[in-house]
């Protein structure tokens, strides 16, 4: 009924802090490069900025609830007049809009928060492999 | 069935995209990220679907099964049309900016 609101939020919030992560890496790299430090690069290899990960998990979240949303007006339970989603008409409807958003709709934001996770995991073994096998090279 | 051909749509573009990476200039990886999104999500309806349903789930009624499939079909294109907007929008190649131009080179 409203499911992807939850994991769309999720992406509001995970956008809004992207791009403050974002922003703080860019003054501490201005701030290192002025110092004469290259952090963590080694052989130009650096570690991948978390603000980059931080849009991995939004561009997962934007596309799904775009994609859900558009369900949910094939189904007709988003509506391009006030107030915009069908449920709200009757108490029973909100009641089960509710209901579906605290089950399914955290259900999405947890599996898809989950599965960008792993990701995190997954990248940062082979960011650490890389990153040190450069330093054996060097 | 809509979540089946979001999730062939998802397999399809990460294999497009692994094709081409690192270089990643048609932005295929945007595609990536909508589907595989849409997927995760869709799969934890499929799931609470199940619940609901049991079994009988997986045997939808055809006027259904056609329905979502159209569904899924719509909801790819939709997809690809949003990844068409970001990448006339950033224009990675250039092409868009150079095409612009020329014509404006052109008039004068």
């Amino acid at each position: 009924m409203a499911c992807m609101i939850i994991p769309g939020t999720e992406a509001i919030i995970t956008t809004i802090l992207a791009k403050a992560v974002a922003s703080r890496e860019e003054k501490e790299r201005k701030m290192e490069a002025f110092q004469g430090k290259d952090g963590d690069t080694v052989s130009g290899i650096t570690e991948i900025p978390f603000s980059r990960k931080l849009r991995w998990l939004s561009n997962l979240l934007w596309g799904g609830s775009a994609l859900l949303a558009f369900e949910h007006v094939w189904h007709g339970e988003i509506v391009p007049w006030f107030p915009f989603l069908t449920a709200v008409g009757n108490p029973a409807d909100t009641a089960a809009m509710l209901h579906e958003m605290a089950t399914s709709g955290i259900a999405m934001s947890a599996l898809v928060t989950a599965v960008w996770a792993v990701m995190l995991v997954m990248v940062s073994v082979v960011e650490r492999r890389t990153l040190k096998g450069q330093a054996i090279h060097k | 069935m809509t979540l089946l051909t979001v999730v062939f749509a998802a397999i399809f573009c990460t294999v497009l995209w692994y094709r081409m990476a690192p270089q990643d200039e048609m932005k295929v990886s945007v595609l990536c990220w909508i589907f595989w999104g849409a997927s995760l999500m869709w799969l934890v309806d499929a799931v609470f679907a199940y619940m609901k349903q049991g079994a009988a789930y997986f045997t939808p009624a055809p006027a259904e099964m056609l329905n979502d499939w159209f569904l899924g079909v719509s909801v790819v294109a939709l997809g690809l049309v949003v990844w068409l907007v970001i990448l006339l929008v950033k224009d990675p190649r250039g092409a868009v900016k150079a095409t612009l131009f020329k014509e404006r080179k052109l008039n004068k």
